[in-house]
């Protein structure tokens, strides 16, 4: 066994750029995500929407293509993208047939490294951007989470990707090239790759495309501020929905699969508690779920419910006896469940190029390793119901934050 | 990569496609009713039914269940749509058997009377859920205008009148007519021992009684209708018109598809340069959606109100202008790459080839690979696609729109009965 390849690729090329690569030989199929640390943390404080309006602006439109190339090539090649901003990166994620992998990522490298930024564009980019925000301000469920995001993190991180129309209208094409000199620097940008490839004609590729981008300066990222409180959007619809936030450990921690298994015992699958006390004991909503979100040393737990505004009272009030009853006890059963859940999950990951490329690189942000799999299910294996028990008692929630949009505004009850 | 079917004596059918190397398998039961099958007083029954089959069964509670499902370490669910109810699960190799006993046992529910009343008021929140966001109902709506007077009409969900008086007795009866094993299609991909499924499924089903089987199947007669309903919180206007497509044993299927994508996929198409790139609209795309006995070609928009009615007249035009100076064989290719390579990059996962299989079998009685999926879009001429587009604009169009006011622009807008004006 000693000679067997690691289950990742790494190498740091001169200029910063961290390349990964998982390779999975029995796919057809390649992936890469591209994370560059130009995400809505980093906009001007007058120009939210930025960061997005950018990544649209630069795909009008690099190297030697024009924007309608760029769109008909990939098209062509059956790639399969999204581009989208976080708090802290642009993100690229692309997947296609193996035999197509390496002209669309010779592509993107053009796109991140020599936007022609057409000024006949920039109006389009915006319209986009604004089409796209006046959607999401259609769905409920998303104004309520964007509620919650700002009311959490405040500035710059509770910064919504999508922006506010004063912010996309005041931009400009001087302020969205230099934004773009500053940031799109390999430095301390992330390149994952998994699926069928061969490490070494992947690394000279790599090297072709990005050794010669200049290195460019350390970004110190601000920390982030968490806040708590409660909010009411008002919105004429049916529905209150309900978001609920608390503090707990982050990706980082060495006891975050202890929180990620105490929010498993909340919201992974059918048995878990959120959904049985909510939905089928009561049957106060349809969707309910808790899920962990972290930012570097901040992390969460957010759960998000919708129901008609005359239970939506019963139903916070139902969803918080139930994050609590995690200190009182959690027995055998609910443990095993979310040990072979998890350990599937891991299983079933490696049929999907795309999410694997996804994890590692997010594994690679929040740890500056990617753990292996084995590691991985050893962290799991050592879960028991006491080490949880132990530590949401070490660990129990605070900071809460309430946001609820439509119907009346609801009462945070139980001494929070 | 190998596919087996096999017939019960009891008429249900168990079909695979193994792929003994991969990781996972996934399992299914494909059931032969949905919405289309249902009377009007017992709209919501297929897809109310579809939830009350994880409540429960005679020798197991609903909890008990769930945690069985969970036990699998599984990914489980199930939809119900027009002509279908689905329920799956994803999971390792080594549950394969607890996974079939799982949803078989399943198949035969307790339909529990108290159970019935609380599920009740949560598919009621699922029905408030979807009237609040985008297109509020106006999908609904189209569906009803535009298959009015044939079955398709109804609604899954059904409405918050049928589904608060619908009877436990009455869901009782749709189940042992529509639930019977000639009725149910066993499917498999992925990692599956196929004997031993057969042998599992005959020793879990023996006791199921065959029942004869009755859709009702009709021709479409075309139609032509406008409605502009107002939803005052909505900031977009939301447009979807539909018109006479090929149906599902249709083989101009692929060709209008393929058109469909040409014209109005999300990205590289015609309309997507001429409306979305260009920031003048959120969404103009066309689509299919393919029945037992009809299809529908769709167009959907969404866009800022006061430009809605321009917005569709440039739909229009681009339509037009393609029919005109015709589709080009470069376009064609994009698109047939585009499908193709979808196609393949989905195969990877078994949980997505058990749609594949599993559809294609229980709608069409057809196995194909996903080399013969492919070759049948690889096949369509640029005279094929040009024909599909010509049907489109000369057929009758039902139109529905939703925004936050009366929409006068729009209304003249959307008025001539063709889609080709």
């Amino acid at each position: 066994m000693t000679n067997r390849p690691p289950e990742v690729f790494i190498e740091s090329l001169d200029n910063g750029l961290t390349v990964l690569g998982e390779p999975m030989p029995w796919l057809q199929s390649s992936a890469f995500t591209l994370l560059i640390p130009a995400g809505t943390v980093r906009e001007d404080e007058v120009l939210p929407g930025s960061a997005g309006v950018l990544q649209e602006w630069m795909q009008r439109g690099a190297g030697d293509l024009d924007s309608r190339q760029i769109v008909d090539r990939l098209d062509f090649l059956g790639v399969e993208r999204s581009s989208s901003v976080s708090s802290l990166h642009a993100i690229f994620s692309v997947a296609s047939l193996a035999e197509s992998f390496e002209e669309a990522m010779s592509i993107y490298a053009k796109i991140v490294r020599q936007p022609h930024f057409p000024q006949e564009e920039l109006e389009d980019a915006k319209a986009v951007a604004i089409q796209e925000l006046h959607s999401a301000e259609d769905d409920p469920a998303h104004r309520c989470l964007r509620g919650m995001k700002e009311l959490r993190y405040g500035t710059p991180y509770g910064r919504s990707s999508y922006g506010t129309l004063a912010g996309i209208e005041a931009i400009d094409g001087d302020s969205l090239t230099s934004l773009h000199e500053d940031l799109y620097e390999p430095q301390q940008a992330i390149l994952a790759v998994a699926g069928r490839f061969d490490w070494k004609r992947l690394i000279e590729q790599v090297n072709r495309l990005f050794g010669d981008w200049t290195k460019g300066s350390h970004w110190d990222r601000p920390e982030v501020t968490v806040r708590s409180g409660a909010q009411h959007i008002p919105h004429d619809s049916q529905q209150t929905q309900i978001a609920v936030t608390y503090d707990a450990v982050p990706y980082e921690h060495s006891e975050y699969y202890q929180s990620r298994g105490l929010v498993g015992v909340l919201s992974d699958g059918m048995s878990s508690r959120l959904f049985t006390e909510v939905r089928e004991k009561r049957g106060l909503a349809y969707h309910v779920s808790a899920s962990s979100q972290s930012f570097p040393r901040a992390g969460n737990v957010l759960c998000f419910a919708g129901t008609t505004r005359e239970r939506a009272q019963e139903t916070l009030d139902v969803v918080l006896q139930t994050i609590e009853s995690l200190g009182e006890s959690i027995s055998q059963s609910e443990v095993a469940r979310l040990k072979t859940r998890i350990k599937t999950m891991l299983v079933m990951e490696q049929e999907s190029s795309m999410a694997r490329s996804s994890q590692i690189a997010s594994d690679w942000y929040h740890l500056g390793r990617v753990p292996s799999r084995a590691e991985v299910a050893g962290l799991i294996e050592a879960i028991t119901p006491d080490s949880l028990i132990d530590h949401f008692r070490r660990h129990p929630p605070t900071r809460w934050a309430l946001v609820t949009l439509g119907g009346d505004p609801l009462e945070l009850r139980h001494g929070i | 990569m190998e596919f087996k079917r096999q017939t019960l004596p009891n008429g249900l059918e168990v079909i695979a496609e193994v792929q003994p190397e991969a990781f996972s398998m996934s399992i299914g039961f494909f059931v032969n009713t949905g919405a289309r099958d249902e009377t009007p007083e017992l709209s919501g029954v297929s897809h109310f039914l579809e939830h009350m089959l994880f409540k429960g069964t005679p020798s197991r509670s609903a909890e008990q269940l769930n945690q069985m499902l969970d036990d699998l370490g599984s990914q489980s669910n199930a939809y119900t749509s027009e002509e279908q109810t689905v329920y799956y699960l994803s999971s390792l190799p080594e549950f394969q058997g607890q996974a079939l006993e799982l949803l078989a046992d399943m198949m035969r529910p307790a339909l529990r009377e108290e159970d019935f009343e609380t599920e009740r008021q949560v598919i009621l929140e699922e029905i408030a859920m979807y009237d609040d966001q985008p297109p509020y109902g106006a999908i609904d709506r189209l569906m009803e205008d535009y298959f009015q007077g044939h079955p398709l009409a109804g609604r899954v969900l059904g409405s918050c009148e049928s589904v608060s008086q619908l009877k436990t007795d009455a869901m009782r009866r749709y189940h042992e007519a529509h639930y019977a094993p000639n009725h149910l299609c066993l499917v498999a991909a992925g990692a599956v021992d196929f004997d031993r499924l057969v042998d599992q499924a005959l020793e879990a089903t023996q006791s199921w009684q065959p029942r004869p089987r009755h859709r009702v199947t009709q021709a479409h007669q075309p139609k032509t209708s406008r409605h502009l309903l107002v939803h005052p919180p909505a900031i977009q206007q939301y447009t979807v018109a539909f018109a006479p497509g090929p149906s599902r044993s249709d083989p101009e299927k692929h060709a209008t598809r393929l058109m469909t994508s040409i014209l109005g996929d999300d990205t590289g198409s015609r309309l997507f340069w001429r409306l979305v790139d260009t920031g003048d609209a959120e969404a103009a795309s066309l689509f299919t959606q393919e029945y037992q006995d009809c299809g529908v070609v769709g167009i959907f928009l969404s866009c800022q109100p006061a430009a809605s009615s321009s917005n569709w007249i440039a739909i229009a035009d681009e339509l037009k202008k393609a029919m005109r100076d015709k589709l080009t064989e470069s376009e064609l290719q994009q698109a047939k790459n585009k499908v193709c390579s979808s196609i393949a990059l989905a195969a990877e996962r078994p949980g997505n080839r058990l749609f594949s299989v599993g559809n294609a079998w229980t709608l069409r009685k057809t196995y194909e690979t996903v080399a013969e999926s492919v070759a049948k879009y690889q096949q369509v001429t640029v005279g094929q696609c040009q024909a599909a587009l010509e049907k489109l604009l000369s057929a009758p169009s039902v139109i529905v729109s939703v925004g936050p006011e009366e929409n006068r622009e729009l209304s003249d807008a959307i008025a001539s009965p063709s889609l080709g004006g």
